[in-house]
């Protein structure tokens, strides 16, 4: 095993006793607890991490956040594989696999690098372009294309880890822990109000971590950890690190993952949630978010070794490494001075390049005074890179307005540069929350503006361009005051007072893509804006050659901030790009917006627990246990599990359907028809009530009897059917379809809440309350008989009455209602009692040859009859007239839902689809449901269509094959003939008939 | 996620509710009273203003209660929500003048 060559002396926050093997690559390396898989392969000296998306030129550390667009890996194997997580994020633990990107065979040699040599063939828009050939051209070659181009790859296995979900209120919630966010999330505590403090990274401290100043005499990681270890000892403060609030939604609604067990590694982390995503409603926000340091473009800029300078100061400070022997600093501003002179601290060779003409100031002298070599006026015009390293870079002098490079170049070894050309404010989250952005022209970023109504923030800190440690922490302090104020807490927190040396800085040079000794889009150099993607100032200018000027055209065509970044730190160049070569100031090209989520979540966070039997609810009738003994087959009806059909041995479901239907009208048959809908509806208003719902009459049925309704919505469309019950004076019990349950009971408190609240109506669901058996066949009473009281004469017990009385000891409504034609009763039982009632039933009816039926059977028993299903034979366009059931609708009655549409021109019209039977000329013959009918048949499609099957089976009771259709004017084609065309291209002749097929 | 304030229930979260489009459309008195215009209006065409807008919620797995929302539908703000027999409550202008 190699040494760690460059690691630093200090520990900074590494854990140096512990040290932690891990693979990159199928090499073993040694890192320490503390440690990033990115810091740790950069204090092995290993610059060459993967290959870019498009080119697959070799590709480093970037950066040392969650910003990264780079180093990009394949963390772990098999089950336990996640593609494309940034390195820089990734904490390492004993035994981590991680396996580079992009590359075949090889980090070092990849054989897809040729797409480099042909990237002229490759430009900007290729993929879209590439969709416009011919399809047949793009099915040949697409999985050549997806292969050479893409990221990692997804697990094929199912993942052992579980997730987990949780809901949370407070009333200040700090986003991110740097000194702004600490001070804020003191001062909100110290007000008693409930506070949480998230923040993306392993350990809170932010920009803290990366410094190495003194903070009131003391180190300032120091000064976090007490910081910290107050904050701990507050009860109503929630310390939340590993946590990413990546979504911002209406009234301070935000969402945040949380990584619970991942940097355990894989193999500890299966017996705790690997993530855990938080669901917070908060009454105030802090936004103490931060800012993310911005590139300078340059020739050839995407080499290894080649990182942000604030990247640098995150390795030497909290990680202990310097990733380099020969550092030069290339900046527009004076920030990134204090990565040279953390490199100098640490005893490396550093110089700066400074595009300024004339950097001075303080920051410049602090820099002179140590010796440091300062280039003004100059660019990097070019690089060297070898095998896996940078060797030098070449610098030129700029011409007075930035666009070109003048005088003779100059080449210095160089192993690693760090680039600063300023910083954006992450506002990532404000702008989510619909808050307004605006552009300021002296920092030549985006800040917050306007906040949304909806969420008032506050923010705080390097997120509203403050960008020292002292000014953050006030800054954070009075937002922290101001959040628990506007929370309804206004105790007044003590502050303490901050003391910090701090240089100031001198303005930068308002210039960020550098010219090359080429001009740019020109010659064998590229300057990528957007390293995750691939793009290219040159592709900038490609685009708009090409017309696409506006940002979203430009984002889309040139796939600038559309990687699993989101273009972190490669938007803003895109926008200074485009407005060099529009000519117009950034304000005036626009920002696109940025949605949610802040940085990528696992499907298995975003699913939690909500996969598996928990994914969806099961509902399950009090029967079900004797279904399951007797081998049911299940159909899903909504959330139900009913039988379709009960299979005897090997029987299969046509077998089953043909001999259940059969016995059913030979002996009988047991439907378990619990899911049914069930509305009990109390109250001296119910009659008018069911006079307004139904389209026939309710004023005359006498207690005890029942009605088949037909319900409308207002267009006059039938949405469910069902029969109800007069129970008592002004009782009734209504049914329904069993997926129309919920929205007839949702129909009728519309309708008494919002229109009628006069009426004196209770309606409850009682569908989960009554088992229901339908027994059915010529042997029903018989079997009834023995286990009721009730008498069952037809005098005492007619069609169309229920009987209230004990079956089997139970007591039960009993129904005699039919869906199958033949003398039925529907014995309801409180549903605690449904199983024995079924028990008692089915053991009973053996003597009587009484079979369970399912679904299935009771499709084709009601079809046989004509019976309608509502929802099969209907589709919301059908009124009673076009079913043929006009003999339901109430003449006499003033008004009902939907009575005044029948008077619409479109539904009293001629030619509207009428419900018939067919009839096919070959008996044998079932023809598909949705087939569609034909008058006149052709060769090939577009034939003039007249309806559609609606309902199709094999009858034995019939003897032959029955269907239901929709058909234009149906009525009137009764009697004649037409014609079925059939996928395969066969057709089938049919008769029109009346929709009933088994007459008594 | 809106935070709705059920008059019944109190504040609530969104997903508790469902949204059943514009408010004060009342059934006529005697459909027949209207021609086949004016029942097509009752019928099918709805208001889809850039503002404020006063629409039907009901709190679907809470109390089950319809009630009233004025909602922008520009900056989703909800400016009050009322139960049925409750009249409009007025806006302040300064409310209904705000930005889009
Ligand atoms: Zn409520």
């Amino acid at each position: 095993m190699k040494k760690q060559v460059n690691r630093l002396e200090h520990n900074a926050r590494l854990n140096r006793r512990k040290s932690i093997r891990f693979w990159f690559d199928n090499r073993v390396y040694e890192g320490y607890e503390g440690d990033t898989l990115a810091s740790a392969l950069l204090a092995n000296d290993v610059h060459l991490v993967g290959r870019s998306f498009k080119y697959h030129r070799p590709r480093g550390i970037y950066t040392a956040g969650s910003e990264e667009p780079n180093a990009l890996v394949q963390l772990e194997e098999k089950a336990y594989t996640e593609p494309n997580r940034r390195a820089t994020e990734v904490e390492l633990y004993e035994g981590l696999i991680a396996h580079s990107q992009n590359c075949w065979p090889s980090r070092r040699f990849d054989l897809g690098a040729v797409n480099s040599w042909f990237s002229r063939i490759l430009p900007a828009g290729f993929y879209y372009k590439t969709f416009m050939w011919p399809a047949s051209f793009w099915m040949t070659y697409e999985k050549y294309i997806r292969k050479a181009a893409g990221l990692g790859h997804s697990p094929t296995e199912p993942d052992p880890h579980f997730y987990d979900k949780t809901y949370t209120h407070c009333d200040v919630l700090v986003i991110g822990g740097g000194p702004a966010g600490i001070e804020a999330a003191i001062a909100a505590g110290q007000t008693g109000c409930r506070v949480i403090l998230a923040d993306e990274k392993s350990e809170f401290g932010g920009m803290l971590l990366s410094e190495n100043i003194l903070i009131n005499g003391m180190p300032c990681h120091d000064w976090v950890d007490n910081r910290i270890d107050r904050l701990k000892a507050m009860s109503n403060v929630v310390l939340l690190n590993r946590t990413t609030v990546t979504g911002y939604y209406d009234y301070n609604f935000l969402v945040a993952n949380q990584r619970v067990s991942e940097h355990l590694g894989p193999r500890i982390s299966v017996n705790s949630p690997k993530e855990r995503l938080w669901k917070i409603r908060t009454k105030q926000v802090v936004m103490a978010t931060g800012a993310i340091e911005r590139p300078l473009v340059f020739a050839d800029n995407d080499r290894p070794g080649i990182m942000l300078a604030s990247a640098i100061r995150s390795y030497i400070n909290r990680y202990s490494t310097l990733p380099g022997k020969n550092c030069v600093i290339l900046t527009n501003n004076d920030s990134a001075y204090h990565a040279a002179l953390d490199i100098a601290d640490e005893g490396g060779q550093v110089g700066i390049i400074d595009i300024r003409t004339n950097p001075n100031g303080a920051m410049v002298e602090s820099a002179v005074s140590r010796g440091i070599w300062i280039l003004a006026n100059n660019a990097i015009t070019g690089v060297g890179y070898s095998r896996g390293r940078l060797r030098y870079i070449e610098a030129m002098e700029l011409s007075d307005d930035g666009l070109k490079v003048v005088g003779t170049k100059q080449r210095m070894l160089c192993d690693l540069v760090g680039v600063s050309g300023g910083w954006n404010p992450t506002v990532h989250l404000f702008s989510q929350s619909k808050g307004k952005l605006r552009f300021d022209e002296n920092h030549h970023c985006f800040l917050a503006d306007q906040p949304s109504p909806n969420n008032p923030a506050v923010l705080a800190g390097s997120c509203r361009a403050t960008w020292f440690p002292k000014e953050c922490m006030r800054e954070g302090h009075e937002a922290g005051c101001e959040a628990a104020k506007c929370a309804g807490f206004d105790a007044f927190p003590e502050t303490d007072e901050i003391k910090t040396v701090q240089l100031e800085y001198a303005p930068q040079r308002p210039l960020w893509i550098l010219p090359g000794s080429h001009p740019i889009g020109q010659g064998r150099t590229k300057h990528f804006h957007e390293l995750h993607n691939d793009a290219t100032i040159g592709d900038i200018q490609l685009a708009v050659r090409e017309g696409y000027e506006s940002v979203e055209h430009l984002k889309r065509y040139t796939t600038t901030g559309m990687g699993t970044d989101q273009g972190k730190t490669s938007n803003l160049n895109a926008l200074a790009a485009l407005s060099e070569i529009r000519s117009l100031p950034i304000p005036d090209l626009g920002v696109t917006t940025f949605r949610p989520p802040y940085t990528p979540l696992t499907m298995g966070s975003i699913v939690g627990h909500d996969c598996g039997e928990l994914f969806l609810q099961i509902r399950k009738t009090p029967m079900h246990p004797w279904h399951d003994q007797a081998h049911a087959v299940y159909e899903d009806v909504g959330d139900w599990k009913r039988p379709r059909y009960f299979p005897l041995g090997n029987e299969t479901m046509h077998a089953a359907v043909q001999r259940e239907c059969r016995q059913v009208r030979q002996s009988g048959g047991l439907l378990d028809a619990s899911t049914l809908g069930k509305i009990d509806l109390q109250g001296r208003d119910t009659r008018r009530l069911l006079n307004m719902l139904y389209t026939n009459a309710w004023d005359k049925l006498q207690i005890g009897r029942c009605r088949y309704g037909l319900m409308l919505n207002e267009h006059g469309m039938v949405f469910d059917d069902g029969v109800t019950t007069r129970i008592g004076e002004d009782h009734y019990h209504m049914t329904t379809t069993t997926g129309g349950a919920a929205r007839v009971m949702s129909w009728i408190e519309e309708w008494l809440q919002t229109e009628w609240p006069e009426l004196e109506v209770y309606a409850t669901s009682v569908t989960e309350q009554w088992a229901v058996a339908s027994l059915n066949g010529p042997n029903a009473a018989a079997v009834l008989q023995e286990l009721t009281d009730i008498p069952l004469d037809e005098e005492s017990f007619p069609f169309m009455s229920m009987r209230e009385g004990k079956v089997a000891g139970i007591p039960a409504r009993v129904f005699r209602i039919s869906f199958t034609g033949e003398l039925s009763y529907e014995i309801n039982v409180p549903a605690r009692h449904g199983l024995v009632l079924w028990e008692q039933l089915t053991e009973t009816g053996r003597k009587y040859d009484i079979c369970p039926y399912g679904t299935e059977s009771m499709h084709v028993l009601r079809a046989e009859k004509g019976f309608i299903i509502v929802g099969q034979d209907t589709d919301g366009t059908v009124t009673p007239m076009d079913l043929g059931m006009g003999w339901l609708v109430s003449r006499k009655k003033q008004d009902f839902l939907g009575k005044r549409s029948f008077d619409r021109t479109d539904t009293s019209r001629s030619g509207r689809k009428q419900l018939v039977g067919l009839l096919t000329e070959n008996p044998e013959f079932v023809l598909p449901e949705g087939a569609h009918v034909v008058s006149e048949l052709k060769a090939s499609p577009p034939m003039d269509m007249l309806g559609h099957i609606t309902s199709s089976y094999m009858s034995p009771n019939v003897g032959r094959s029955i269907a239901m259709a929709l058909l234009k004017d149906g009525f009137n084609l009764k009697g004649q003939t037409l014609d079925v065309p059939l996928m395969n291209g066969t057709s089938q002749r049919v008769n029109v008939t009346d929709p009933s097929f088994l007459t008594d | 996620m809106f935070l709705i304030k059920c008059p019944w229930c109190g504040y609530r979260d969104q997903t508790e509710f469902s949204a059943q489009g514009e408010a004060h459309i009342v059934r006529p008195e005697d459909p027949y009273q209207l021609d086949e215009e004016q029942w097509g209006d009752y019928l099918f065409f709805r208001k889809n203003p850039k503002g404020i807008h006063h629409e039907r919620w009901v709190h679907s797995h809470g109390c089950r209660r319809w009630f009233n929302v004025i909602r922008d539908t520009a900056t989703d703000h909800i400016h009050a929500t009322y139960r049925p027999d409750e009249p409009i409550p007025e806006l302040s202008s300064e409310e209904t003048s705000k930005p889009a």
